[in-house]
């Protein structure tokens, strides 16, 4: 089907022209050519060996058309946190400015459409689109830049604490069945400035059958300070596959949370290059799967510089027949002297079907370097039930209980204290917990 | 002593098994309501064994004999059910659950018991009230609830949140399982005077432990002796004096011997 992607990219080329400067126009055209030689990853390709993605690659995918309306009500149980947040709404990719509320911003910080920022902060955008995320880094994110329309962009100034968290928020209703989006997402953190952004990525068409294909960069500037949550609730018979890249300078610190409880088939790849010295960046996931969901987390660290710390936690709740994968690579370079890099992937099985790939891979060229990484998986444990119901808490309770509190741990993680709140609702809405 | 004692526990040649060794090889022991029973007995006497068993441990198996709990089969029942009924194990190693808070998890339990009584079941703040009270018996503050179950606590820490548990669960029947092992003499004292607290003429306690000292606290009305999954003596408090002047190896020949 990747005829049909040139045939979309090559209609939707004749008509843009003020939202599409000249060399917006030239980095896409060199993406879909990227894509073109490439095509979709097969399994024979080594990051891909354990996803086989030909539900996507094998589906006429139409562009999506935006939505003809859904209501504020709608989008309740999506929203969380404080009604002063700044959120941003996309319905089937197009940005809904009466959905949105954007409230009263700090002094030069930049938060909307991506499409609109194009023409006030194109050279911002312009210094970054692509730079960060590049398109040899997977054909999905090749296809992306192809396609850039529409997406969240924030651009924190530099020294600006900006308290009120920005929501991003991509839902596709049953208009957008069959259809594919391309939500595109540019971060830029200034030196010494600090933020909290989350991306939901969330359905009103429960049953739906669509493809959202998302890329975020991000740019953390020196001695800044970024917590970034990723919560994808995408309807089950959907298919998910998202990019996030980060380039982190000097002194930096980055905290990202990826949540991922929907898709048939869900990937997200999460790559943070540490590209100065004190770098400290933190990367937690969780993943809830059931029935035949496959869901799949890689993550690439790049310590390039001396003194670094990368501290990497995934834990995945697996029910029913369904798989989880993980992969998790730390290069370290030669001149990264002192990093401190540790990841660890556990997951717990709820069924006898469910099947976990989980590998973890070192790559050291430095000698005076702390990495170690450890990878389990397993089934509750008997004692730690038998110790709740001698407390009077009935087997079923007990091991939902046990389940929540295996998921709720890296949960807090999160530093901030709504989004946590939101995402053990979630994980206890999922396994009923007590 | 009134003549009319009214057995809180009965057990009746108790044999007990985990995997294909036999560790209780038929006990008989009655506590009734009121009563502070010690049990002790060297290691791998099967103390914490006969402890287990009776909360419903499902690593051993009950291969013979009979346990009665005011007067109904408490073998029959899953280790939910024996809570809801008022029985309480205070384990010798407390698990760890990270990931929920120890106010979480004891409300959680305090709410399943209430229900299983067809009683309604308290909200957080409800809760907190009642925390409040069963805290100062062990000398805590409110920090320890919002810390996750057990997790990163000392093994003294331990102990008293087991005892914190079972002031909360109030239970009617209560086992500590080694609860004074590892613990310093402040903590022993904590840990000592919230059992006492408890004491109640409707209510039993069984102790197990490895030494005397525990029970400088909390005075037990019969001491008995394992050794090699049977009771080899039974006696007052004095008995326990003996064992900790004596050992126990005078007791280990003797099998067969209870009096």
């Amino acid at each position: 089907m990747t005829e049909a992607f040139l045939q979309d990219f090559e209609a939707q080329s004749g008509t843009a022209t003020a939202e599409a400067p000249e060399w917006l126009e030239s980095i896409r055209r060199a993406a879909m050519e990227r894509f073109a030689t490439t095509g979709f990853p097969t399994s024979r390709d080594e990051e891909w060996r354990f996803t086989p993605v030909g539900p996507i690659a094998q589906n006429p995918w139409r562009p999506a058309l935006g939505s003809a309306g859904v209501s504020r009500e709608q989008l309740g149980p999506f929203v969380f946190g404080h009604p002063e947040w700044t959120t941003l709404v996309f319905l089937n990719g197009v940005f809904s400015e009466a959905l949105s509320s954007v409230g009263v911003l700090a002094p030069g910080l930049r938060v909307g459409s991506l499409s609109e920022a194009l023409t006030a902060d194109g050279a911002v955008i312009e210094a970054h689109l692509g730079r960060h995320a590049p398109t040899i880094s997977s054909p999905f994110t090749a296809l992306s830049t192809a396609f850039v329309r529409e997406g969240g962009f924030v651009h924190v100034p530099a020294n600006t604490d900006v308290a009120r968290p920005m929501h991003l928020v991509f839902v596709t209703t049953d208009e957008a069945a069959g259809s594919v989006t391309h939500p595109r997402n540019l971060i830029v953190i200034e030196p010494g400035a600090r933020a909290s952004v989350i991306e939901s990525y969330v359905t009103l068409a429960p049953a739906g059958t669509y493809w959202t294909n998302a890329v975020t960069e991000v740019v953390a500037g020196a001695n800044s300070w970024l917590e970034h949550t990723r919560i994808q609730r995408e309807s089950e018979r959907a298919y998910h596959i998202g990019s996030t890249h980060v380039d982190q300078d000097r002194d930096s610190h980055y905290r990202s949370f990826s949540m991922a409880m929907g898709g048939a088939l869900a990937r997200h790849n999460l790559h943070v290059r540490l590209n100065g010295e004190n770098v400290e960046a933190l990367m937690y996931g969780l993943y809830l799967t059931r029935g035949e969901q496959l869901v799949d987390n890689h993550t690439v660290i790049y310590h390039d510089q001396p003194n670094c710390r990368s501290w990497e936690v995934y834990k995945g709740v697996l029910d029913g027949r369904s798989r989880a994968v993980f992969n998790g690579k730390v290069f370290v370079k030669p001149e990264a002297q002192k990093t401190d890099a540790k990841q660890t992937n556990r997951n717990l099985l709820l069924s006898d079907t469910a099947k976990v790939n989980t590998k973890p891979q070192l790559e050291i060229f430095a000698d005076d370097v702390k990495c170690t990484h450890g990878a389990t998986v397993g089934r509750l444990d008997d004692v730690a039930l038998f110790y709740a119901r001698s407390r009077g808490v009935p087997a079923g309770e007990a091991q939902r209980l046990l389940t929540y509190a295996f998921a709720a741990e890296v949960i807090e993680e999160v530093a901030l204290e709504p989004v946590r709140d939101e995402l053990e609702r979630l994980v206890r809405e999922r396994l009923g917990a007590v | 002593m009134t003549a009319k004692k009214k057995p809180m526990l009965e057990i009746k040649g108790l044999r007990a098994s985990a995997g294909d060794k036999e560790i209780l090889r038929g006990i008989d022991l009655t506590v009734n309501a009121g009563e502070v029973h010690a049990v002790m007995g060297p290691n791998g006497s099967g103390k914490s064994t006969l402890a287990q068993v009776i909360a419903g441990h499902p690593a051993y198996e009950v291969t013979a004999g009979q346990v009665l709990y005011e007067g109904k089969d408490l073998l029959d029942m899953d280790p939910e059910e024996r809570a809801q009924a008022g029985v309480f194990l205070a384990f010798q190693y407390p698990v760890e659950i990270p990931g929920i808070s120890n106010a979480y998890f004891l409300r959680a339990a305090y709410n399943e018991i209430r229900k299983a009584r067809g009683l309604e079941e308290v909200d957080s703040m409800d809760f907190l009230d009642l925390l409040e009270e069963k805290l100062r018996l062990v000398e805590w503050g409110p920090e320890i609830m919002s810390r996750a179950v057990n997790s990163g606590f000392s093994g003294g820490e331990k102990k008293r949140n087991e005892i914190l548990q079972m002031a909360v669960l109030e239970p009617k029947l209560a086992i500590l399982d080694e609860t004074d092992s590892g613990l310093d003499i402040d903590a022993l004292r904590i840990v000592a005077n919230g059992v006492n607290a408890l004491r109640r003429p409707d209510r039993a306690t069984v102790v197990v432990t490895h030494y005397q000292r525990l029970l400088n606290h909390i005075i037990p009305d019969r001491v008995h002796v394992l050794s090699a999954g049977r009771i080899v003596k039974s006696g007052g408090k004095e008995l326990a004096h003996e064992l900790e002047a004596r050992g126990y190896e005078w007791l280990e020949e003797g099998v067969g011997a209870a009096s």
